[in-house]
């Protein structure tokens, strides 16, 4: 009966071009892998050197491809900038490179910010870089996914790199408790986020977004029980990843628990991807069901607001205050996303990569504040940081401006062009939650910021030993100077890179 | 022929005891690893059932790379198990409290 239905096929030899970013990064992600096996520890530093120009080459090539898909056939033919290969299941669109070049390059700053920290405890080793690399690896994969299979396995080599990574410090008990917490809520939004896509694939009858979105465009999808509930399945997965109310309950432990080096890169980088993997699931494929997913996220992102940045007022440890943070900033991502917008999206989309870059500048001082045997991750030890380091006081002063929206940093842009488009699409209610919880937030992020310029430094720390002044290398101070100084710069000047998201949204969707 | 519902509603009823198992289960983490895999052999078996009765090969392809993640998922979950019990000489889930706020 099967064998009647297998008709012996042509093989034809799959367009690579398009993916060649993502095979240099693989092959050069094995390389380095085997290169560390062979490289004493006091060696280490070339691992770090060959990851660092593997993640700058595989970043060379996506731009080096920028000018392929508009010369594409495809993009003359059908006005949509994108190129697919490997039997349409992988695509790159506009969108797909530059969110590929914000990850690339943010991973490479990730990776500076966070040797010195693994130097100084004894975590110099090999496997940072490499789980690192495939991390990156699967959130390109998770970009340019254009079937419901790619997805997940993208989205499986993002989890399984980061559960490791997470669990890295093996001698810890927080960091294997965060790690165990972070495995079992991770697997579960897989599993959620596959049941809710084995029932779409049941009822549209395909993996590809495409033809679930064509078979949306052809039935009536409301009324649609299955379907329905496919979706609530796949928004609780995506939840879960992004970490959004009332799905957020393992951000603050993950980020409390883990090595700080590891939290700067789990609250940077893997956002731009489930950024990525929203607009590809909900938008592209489930676009016709806009009216059932924009009530759930509104929902969610409300929440997110209110819940992240309440709480965040009673933490006292940074890291958990981020995490708190990050919540009610991924419920800003979701505000754009809901609107439903092409402005929305691209909103969305500065959004995320310049909370990104906020971000990793965040974390960045907080481990340059640490040391060995001591992780400064209390709010005390910002204690009169401007005395102590005028210049890193004033870069953690912008990124946390940056991070509550106060003008001219990006913050306050990034705010506004989400809340003006969840305004042209009616929905008020949720812009006027958004503002006011900013203002609630605003009085953690000023509470840092008064213990930085209004409170003595105390003689010694919380380990009771006396404080030595922070050294850091010339390339970190070089790189947190340039990322405290985009912030501004893209403040006063959003123009640009704004354009570019409005263009590569349209352009891909 | 069994009629798809019927595969659906198995498929449900193992994923439902496996959500339960995780929320309810308070003793021992190797039971949390025990109902992951259940709850990915439930999609598992909704895929297989839509595939052959949708007559489309995918969703049996997408079958052998969910096996092949959760294997990949279970050696991770394991390992950390045991990083979990070297720290604190006990897998009981409700003893996983370090960290609170």
């Amino acid at each position: 009966m099967l064998t009647s239905t297998l008709i012996p096929m042509q093989f034809a030899v799959p367009d690579f071009a398009p993916a060649i970013p993502e095979i240099f990064l693989l092959i050069g992600t094995g390389l380095v892998l085997l290169i560390d096996l062979f490289l004493k520890d006091s060696q280490r530093f070339i691992t770090y050197v060959l990851s660092q120009a593997v993640l700058l080459i595989t970043a060379g090539l996506v731009i080096a491809g920028f000018n392929d898909i508009y010369l594409a056939e495809a993009a003359q033919v059908t006005g949509k900038q994108s190129i697919t290969t490997f039997s349409d299941m992988f695509v790159l669109d506009p969108m797909a490179q530059i969110l590929k070049v914000a990850v690339l390059l943010i991973t490479a700053g990730v990776f500076v910010y966070s040797r010195p920290y693994l130097f100084s405890r004894e975590m110099y080793k090999g496997e940072y870089f490499t789980l690192g690399l495939f991390a990156v690896l699967g959130m390109m994969i998770m970009i340019s996914a254009k079937t419901m299979l790619l997805i997940y396995l993208g989205l499986e080599l993002l989890s399984l790199a980061m559960y490791a990574l997470v669990a890295f410090r093996r001698d810890n008990g927080r960091a294997s408790e965060a790690a165990m917490k972070y495995f079992v809520l991770g697997a579960i939004a897989s599993g959620m986020l596959l049941y809710g896509m084995s029932i779409i694939y049941g009822v549209s009858g395909s993996l590809h977004i495409d033809h679930i979105a064509a078979y949306m465009g052809n039935h009536e999808v409301m009324q649609n029980i299955g379907l329905l509930l496919g979706l609530a399945f796949i928004i609780v997965g995506l939840g879960f990843k992004l970490g959004v109310v009332p799905f957020q309950m393992w951000i603050p432990d993950v980020y409390d628990g883990s090595p700080t080096a590891v939290t700067l890169f789990l609250g940077t980088a893997p956002k731009i991807a489930a950024f990525a993997m929203i607009i590809r699931l909900l938008v592209e494929g489930l676009g016709e069901m806009v009216q059932g997913w924009q009530q759930i996220l509104s929902m969610l992102a409300a929440l997110s607001f209110i819940i992240g940045n309440i709480v965040a007022i009673a933490q006292t440890n940074i890291k958990r205050m981020f995490a708190y943070s990050t919540i009610s900033h991924m419920g800003f991502v979701l505000l754009g996303i809901l609107a439903g917008s092409e402005l929305g999206y691209a909103a969305s989309m500065f959004y995320i990569i310049t909370y990104a870059i906020i971000a990793a500048g965040g974390f960045a001082i907080i481990i340059l504040l640490s040391r060995t045997g001591y992780e400064a991750d209390q709010l005390n030890d910002l204690k009169g940081l401007s005395t102590r380091h005028p210049w890193y006081a004033f870069m953690m002063l912008l990124f946390l401006f940056s991070m509550a929206g106060v003008p001219p940093t990006v913050g306050f842009y990034a705010k506004l062009s989400v809340i003006q488009a969840v305004v042209s699409a009616d929905l008020v209610w949720l812009a006027v939650i958004a503002v006011v919880m900013s203002v609630v937030g605003a009085y953690y992020y000023l509470r840092a910021i008064k213990l930085m310029y209004f409170d003595q430094p105390d003689e010694k720390d919380g380990a009771g030993k006396l404080l030595e002044p922070a050294k850091a290398g010339l390339d970190f101070n070089v790189l947190i100077s340039a990322n405290g100084l985009a912030v501004i710069a893209l403040g006063i000047l959003p123009g640009t890179l704004m354009a570019l998201c409005v263009m590569a949204v349209k352009a891909s969707l | 022929m069994i009629p798809l519902s019927h595969f659906l509603i198995v498929g449900a009823i193992l994923f439902s005891i496996s959500v339960a198992g995780i929320f309810i289960n308070r003793k021992n983490m190797i039971i949390l690893l025990m109902c992951i895999e259940l709850m990915l052999l439930a999609v598992n078996l909704n895929f297989i059932a839509f595939s052959h009765y949708l007559g489309d090969m995918a969703g049996q392809v997408f079958v052998f790379f969910i096996l092949t993640v959760a294997a990949a998922e279970a050696a991770i979950g394991l390992a950390i198990l045991i990083t979990v019990f070297r720290n604190r000489r006990t897998i009981n889930v409700q003893e996983l409290d370090q960290m609170k706020g």
